[in-house]
């Protein structure tokens, strides 16, 4: 394991004969394989949170196969499309168990996607010179939230309904133009079959706009390449991708593999709201209405907001800081490790977005109110507080580390 | 230890047992996939159809749809079944005498249906399945010289009598099937079911 800081190895060229060679003289794809996935070099000491990324990779494909099949089936249109849902369920060969693999899926999505986003920020990923990187990452979560949201829609249940009615009225809150960007985004005065044919289309179109995201994500990792648990740069050690993370991926995919097999065939009901086993009925609100789990601590911070658009521009904003990090926070120590009031800021910031996801499914009232407030100022505080003071205090290793910071 | 003699090292023996492994996964990920895109629910489709025959004049056709292809029932008139007798008309016919498995034994007489008075065919032409046009009525040259009365379709001229038997001379290469059928109750033909005893199946044919 010698210490490497040329990422891409060039000592080991192959050549390549025959088909395959005449193939990557003209197009130099075995190469360009080989040179980012065989030998590509990794840190040695990377921990089980550097996984997800390749989690990610697969629960993208996995939903975009599972999507493309299960619209073969949809009707998107405000008369059919519950009932092409229900037929799904009931009638096309396992059809069931696309759908429930589809929608235990997007939840899975959105967990990978928050640890995934919790690994950057503990150990300082999104530091120079990976800000591109991680800002394609944040554009990632904010297209795969939209897709969430819009798929959320299509089965035109109760839940479906009402969630595109609330996220109508939410535009509608922008001062001045937002009665009349609610009415041109939803296609009418009300959810309705224009709506849902324009998320369908959504839907199916940013599924595939992810995917290319991805692969400019990816690319950008490529050249400054994985960080890692130290944050110490170049890494003491580096080791070739294949055959050592290629094998430790695979383990991590078979146990969230596990995870999932067992959600979709023990326990479906988990992501399933039974509520939307209901046909959208616009002449009736569900008693409880809340979104699915994951854009619970954003609801949170609407209802703790006492002012519909401040609600709104807060929720937004709570996703929007997420990009400024790289700037708010130029310590040149990445990792959490060696940062104590960083690390202090990182544990608040995380029971802050658990504790706003509890107060997104309360009504905004008593108690629930004042620790939604207080939970919104912590999440902001990590942010706007603890980033810039911690840059000025934390700026070197502690003895006894090796290495440059 | 020499690694040339070692049959198959570890590390092979490995990574043939893990590509092995996600093979099986894959393949068994890919069942579902493939099963989604099974007709399902063709059953109801391929119910029999009981229709009302009794206030047909002679002479009029009505069409139906089972298993999703228009099946033509006619009420013959006597000079219609007289035109299917003529000997000068079998010469001029491809299979005359039914001989293909285009439709049920108890359908494979002259008139190819259970009773002559009612003919019942499968509307889709035996060239490339367009619907063939009913002309019942006999003509000297329209569209054919001599033309006994029967069907003609429009997209490549294959023509056939008022049995569905198809005349020479063009593309088409059988006679129109004849779907299992028989008589419910007088004036109620049952269509997709054969009479008790019989055991027709209508999948045996040779083609639609």
């Amino acid at each position: 394991m010698a210490k490497n800081t040329d990422l891409h190895e060039t000592r080991q060229t192959v050549t390549y004969t025959g088909v395959a060679g005449w193939i990557d003289r003209r197009l130099p794809v075995l190469t360009g394989f080989r040179a980012e996935y065989i030998t590509y070099r990794m840190p040695a000491n990377l921990n089980w949170l550097w996984n997800f990324g390749a989690i990610l990779t697969v629960v993208l494909m996995v939903m975009l196969a599972t999507g493309l099949f299960l619209a073969i089936h949809y009707t998107p249109s405000a008369a059919d499309a519950f009932a092409s849902v229900e037929a799904i369920d009931r009638q096309v060969p396992s059809g069931w168990l696309l759908r429930s693999i589809h929608m235990t899926g997007a939840s899975l999505f959105m967990a990978a996607l928050y640890i995934h986003l919790f690994r950057g920020l503990y150990y300082g990923s999104y530091k120079q010179p990976r800000e591109l990187l991680w800002i394609t990452g944040l554009v990632l979560l904010c297209m795969v939230m939209l897709t969430a949201f819009a798929g959320y829609v299509l089965p035109w249940g109760q839940m479906s309904y009402w969630g595109a009615d609330v996220v109508g009225k939410a535009v509608g809150a922008v001062p001045g133009i937002g009665g009349w960007l609610e009415h041109f985004l939803q296609g009418g005065d009300a959810p309705g079959d224009v709506s849902l044919h324009r998320l369908f289309i959504l839907h199916f179109f940013m599924a595939f706009a992810v995917l290319g995201v991805v692969v400019v994500h990816v690319a950008v990792l490529h050249v400054a390449g994985s960080g890692n648990p130290k944050g110490i740069e170049p890494p003491a050690a580096t080791v070739p991708f294949h055959p050592y993370y290629s094998a430790k991926d695979a383990a991590g995919l078979v146990l969230f593999i596990t995870v999932f097999a067992v959600l979709v065939f023990f326990f479906p009901a988990i992501v399933a709201e039974p509520e939307n086993y209901r046909p959208a009925n616009p002449m009736h609100t569900p008693a409880d209405i809340e979104p699915e789990w994951y854009f619970l601590p954003f609801y949170g911070i609407l209802q703790s907001v006492p002012s519909k658009f401040g609600g709104l521009v807060v929720s937004v904003g709570a996703i929007g800081l997420l990009f400024l990090a790289p700037w708010l926070d130029t310590s040149p120590v990445r990792s959490a490790r060696y940062r104590p009031v960083y690390r202090l800021g990182i544990v608040g910031l995380v029971v802050a977005f658990v504790t706003l996801g509890l107060v997104g499914r309360h009504h905004a009232e008593g108690i629930w109110m004042i620790v939604g407030r207080i939970a919104t100022l912590v999440y902001y505080g990590h942010f706007l507080l603890v980033m810039p003071w911690s840059t000025r205090r934390e700026r070197t290793l502690p003895a006894g580390v090796e290495g440059t910071p | 230890m020499d690694s040339q003699a070692a049959p198959l090292p570890r590390r092979d023996f490995l990574t043939l047992a893990t590509t092995a492994t996600a093979a099986v996964g894959v393949g068994a990920f890919a069942w579902p996939f493939l099963d989604s895109l099974r007709p399902a629910g063709t059953d109801v489709g391929r119910l029999p159809i009981d229709v009302d025959v009794s206030a047909m004049k002679p002479g009029q056709q009505i069409a139906i749809v089972w298993r999703g292809n228009p099946v033509f029932i006619t009420r013959r008139t006597p000079a219609a079944l007289a035109a299917l007798k003529q000997p000068a008309l079998a010469p001029r016919l491809r299979d005359a005498a039914s001989s293909a498995h285009q439709q049920p034994p108890y359908a494979a007489n002259w008139h190819r249906s259970l009773s002559p008075e009612y003919g019942v065919v499968v509307g889709v032409c035996t060239h490339l399945g367009c619907v063939p046009g009913y002309m019942p009525d006999a003509s000297a040259s329209i569209p054919i010289e001599n033309w006994p009365g029967g069907y003609a379709c429009p997209c490549h001229g294959s023509k056939f009598d008022l049995a569905g038997r198809v005349f020479k001379g063009a593309p088409a290469p059988y006679n129109l099937p004849v779907p299992p059928h028989h008589m419910m109750a007088p004036g109620t033909l049952r269509v997709g079911e054969n009479p008790p005893g019989e055991t027709f199946d209508f999948g045996d044919i040779v083609q639609i």
